[in-house]
């Protein structure tokens, strides 16, 4: 095994590392504005009548 | 442990990077999903808020490009036989099929459950039936089986239009439909063009094409045949609510260049064909994708200029 083919052996799969790696940060990233946007846009509100009935 | 971590025995010199697996997403196939699906999202008469628009058409074409990995998993026999998908990560010999198999299944899964979520359920279950129809009805069934392949399979690649207006809306209308039908109808045209100057390829892989199972002559007839009913309902649709005059004469320029290529396509015969190496049947299957496109392309800037007082009649 020469030094050269191992060398960008680990090359290719620190890019595969790193595209995996930035895949789930964007996916994180994409969860976290998707719940920004569904709780501002009342998405996630509670009907007032079972807030009501909560408290009854 | 750091080179020594790499055992001799289980190196491989064309070990897949981060793009081949990228490419069992068919990216190419991703993006018309891509552009079909916004277009189905931005023409529903709904106000979406930009964050989940873009997390639906992410979801959409994640799907799609789901759907992709396992046709690339499924097809892999074929694929090795084909010069035009023989240097796909599997047949290239740099992924294992039961990999694109479950990275399929698991790009299947987390598409269906986000777009749910992000938008509606209707939508997710939509986009879980064409994953369905595009990987069983198509590729494990209907490619190998009927020469009519093309036709029924060109379901799954019309449906992200319906899911962008469900993921928008939560219902169905017939407006999405007039878009489905537009990409369904012009598959057929596009593929069997293709199929004519790919001569040998579907013939080496067995799959009964148009073109293997009832000759060349017959593609050729279909083609203007297809064309001609595909004209009448991308005009027609023009007068509905997804058209304007922008699309209506984007739609009567683009269908009489079609038609007239599909015309000496259907007046040609095999020695002319390979005179020019299939030259018009070359020009042809360049003009299908920008008449999809220009076709979308209207219906999205109709919709966009409609808030304006603009688009549509």
């Amino acid at each position: 095994m020469s030094f050269k083919t191992t060398h960008e052996l680990h090359k290719r799969r620190f890019g595969r590392n790193l595209g995996v790696g930035l895949v789930l940060a964007g996916f994180v990233a994409i969860v976290f504005g998707l719940t920004i946007a569904k709780v501002t846009s009342g998405d996630f509100q509670m009907k007032t009548s079972s807030v009501s009935g909560a408290k009854n | 442990m750091s080179d020594a971590s790499i055992n001799a025995s289980t190196l491989r010199e064309d070990e897949a990077g981060f793009g081949d697996y990228f490419a069992l997403l068919k990216p190419r196939v991703m993006s018309l999903v891509v552009f079909t699906a916004l277009v189905g999202l931005v023409a529903a008469p709904v106000p979406v808020n930009p964050m989940i628009g873009f997390c639906a058409i992410l979801f959409i074409a994640i799907g799609g490009g789901a759907s992709g990995a396992l046709n690339m998993w499924w097809d892999a026999d074929i694929d090795r036989v084909m010069r035009r998908t023989r240097g796909r990560p599997i047949p290239a010999g740099k992924i294992e099929p039961g990999e694109a198999m479950v990275l399929g299944l698991a790009l299947s899964g987390l598409a269906v459950v986000m777009l749910g979520l992000a938008t509606n359920l209707f939508a997710g279950l939509f986009l879980a039936f064409t994953i369905f129809f595009y990987v069983v009805i198509y590729t494990m069934w209907l490619k190998r089986a009927t020469p009519q392949n093309i036709v029924i399979g060109g379901a799954a690649g019309a449906f992200p239009p319906v899911i962008g207006w469900i993921a928008a809306t939560g219902d169905m209308a017939i407006e999405p439909w007039l878009m489905f039908a537009l990409t369904f109808m012009w598959t057929p045209p596009h593929f069997w063009a293709l199929a004519l100057f790919m001569r040998s390829d579907y013939d080496d892989a067995g799959v009964p094409m148009l073109t293997v199972t009832h000759g060349r002559r017959v593609t050729r007839t279909h083609i203007l045949v297809y064309t001609g009913l595909l004209a009448v309902l991308a005009v027609g649709a023009g007068f509905s609510g997804i058209g304007g005059p922008i699309y209506l004469a984007v739609s009567v320029v683009l269908n009489a260049l079609f038609l007239r290529g599909a015309w000496r396509i259907s007046r040609r015969d095999e020695a002319a064909s390979e005179s020019d190496n299939f030259a018009v049947e070359r020009s042809f299957f360049r003009l299908s994708l920008l008449y999809l496109f220009l076709h979308f392309g209207a219906i999205l800037i109709e919709a966009v200029l409609k808030p304006f007082g603009l688009g549509g009649w």
